[in-house]
């Protein structure tokens, strides 16, 4: 699966949506694709604050525990209740409904585009 | 890094690789958990071509391995498999192994593929004492499938010469597999039926897609560990090393110690039978969702009694289940005990093994 242009991306393999001061955070279809099939995803409280870089969930595979870093610093203002009653709409839409958490951040660090991550994952 | 014959046609199915015991093997196609219900549901298809495949013949052949392996080989009927281990001196596992005899003087002897020349050293080695016996590694000469699941016997009919219900569980016999020379056996590590299939190697491409398109579902290493686990099965290097005595890994039914003759271990291991065990394997269940794996550590209250060996998120029972090294004492089915989750602990209780069994 390609990754889409109009994302952002860390080297942790999480893409960002920018909406206005809000950021909907996800893993991408390569972590997704590595980690395999997703059973259960631990994730921030609505109204904790997440730090850059820094752990703020996890997302368990069969065989494997993925971390979720953040990529902002910022305020968990949602986190995605489809995800948690169903893990596998990772794997199934990691770039759409298998969204994780929305976050309202004041400043924003320097992500890496589509082509970038392109690069990081030997795709493109 | 070593590949089976196979590597190809996994990599056309689309697989994911992982090293597996120094080898390059499918760890799954699409979806490990639908490959883990395909087998426990229907049928699935494993390559297993990494595990080794050896030998043993002559006319010393059966008082060999009755001396190298802790089981009575002799007593083993043409025919026939019998799962076996092979320890050191002081009783130690070098190994798990399926032994099938094939005749009154030929041995064949499945190892894991990480122990492959541990075992083939440690028989070479063994048989220098023992008269007329050949032990060849003819590991590079073989694939080896297996088939596992309700329909899988069904299935693999369609395609061989050889009546299958004739063979029961735990016995081999050859045939002919989409016309190709095979040992069909009807062994597995999933918990279900089925047959592993040993082919030349210059033949398994022809056998394994001849087997998918019977509509048998391909399937990798992780949902082979998620099946063994469910089915209670150890896996060398988790419940099973050079450290660990079949005593404590629940395994004490395979040695043979009542038998008159000597093989290797033996004094060992029947001191290590009438010692108390400082800790044992068991079973261990929990509730939700959140899986105890391998290497975290197993406490009641505050203090650390065991390690957890295998563990996963059971995709048949829905809940965590895991194997663990725990204090004799903590070890009676109904114990409770807390397994610390990367900083949480889950409780989780001692049940008897498996966590599985198919309905016959």
């Amino acid at each position: 699966m390609s990754n889409p242009t109009n994302l952002h991306y860390t080297k942790e393999h999480e893409w960002v949506a920018i909406e206005g001061d809000v950021a909907t955070i996800g893993i991408t279809a390569y972590a997704a694709e590595k980690l395999g099939d997703v059973v259960f995803v631990d994730l921030p409280k609505v109204g904790s604050s997440t730090t850059y870089m820094k752990i703020c969930g996890e997302i368990e595979s069969t065989k494997s525990v993925g971390e979720l870093y953040a990529p902002l610093d910022g305020e968990v203002i949602e986190i995605n209740s489809v995800v948690v009653d169903a893990p596998e709409t990772v794997n199934s839409d990691p770039f759409g409904s298998g969204w994780l958490i929305k976050v309202r951040f004041s400043s924003l660090p320097e992500l890496m585009t589509a082509s970038e991550y392109d690069a990081l994952t030997g795709e493109g | 890094m070593p590949q089976t014959p196979l590597h190809a046609e996994h990599a056309r199915l689309g697989a994911s690789f992982t090293d597996f015991g120094g080898w390059d093997m499918p760890v799954r196609y699409s979806s490990d958990l639908a490959e883990h219900e395909a087998v426990r549901n229907s049928a699935g298809l494993f390559d297993i071509s990494h595990m080794a495949e050896i030998f043993v013949s002559g006319p010393q052949a059966a008082s060999f391995l009755d001396y190298a392996l802790v089981i009575q080989s002799s007593a083993i009927a043409i025919g026939k498999a019998k799962y076996a281990l092979i320890c050191n001196a002081q009783g130690g596992i070098i190994d798990d192994l399926i032994v099938y005899r094939l005749a009154d003087d030929e041995f064949l002897v499945i190892a894991n593929a990480g122990n492959r020349h541990a075992v083939v050293h440690a028989l070479k080695e063994r048989a220098i004492f023992q008269g007329f016996v050949g032990v060849e590694d003819k590991s590079d000469d073989f694939a080896l499938l297996a088939l596992q699941g309700p329909l899988a016997t069904e299935l693999l009919q369609q395609v061989v010469d050889t009546d299958l219900s004739a063979l029961p569980y735990y016995s081999i016999a050859r045939g002919k597999v989409s016309s190709v020379d095979a040992f069909l056996c009807r062994t597995g590590y999933t918990g279900e039926d089925g047959f592993e299939v040993m082919v030349p190697a210059a033949d398994a491409v022809k056998i394994f897609n001849s087997l998918l398109e019977l509509g048998i579902t391909p399937c990798g290493l992780a949902s082979r560990d998620t099946l063994r686990l469910e089915a209670g099965m150890p896996l060398y290097g988790h419940e099973l090393n050079l450290e660990i005595n079949p005593y404590q890994a629940g395994l004490g039914r395979v040695v043979k110690l009542e038998r008159d003759d000597d093989f290797v271990g033996k004094s060992a291991l029947a001191a290590l039978a009438q010692k108390a065990q400082d800790s044992v394997l068991v079973g261990l269940v929990g509730s939700g969702k959140r899986a105890a794996r391998a290497d975290y550590e197993v406490f009641s209250s505050d203090t650390l009694i065991g390690k957890v060996t295998s563990g996963a998120l059971s995709p048949t029972l829905g809940y965590p289940v895991a194997m663990a090294y725990v204090s004799k004492q903590f070890s009676d089915v109904g114990s409770e005990v807390e397994v610390d989750i990367r900083g949480t602990r889950l409780a989780m209780t001692v049940v008897k093994l498996p966590f599985y069994k198919r309905s016959k």
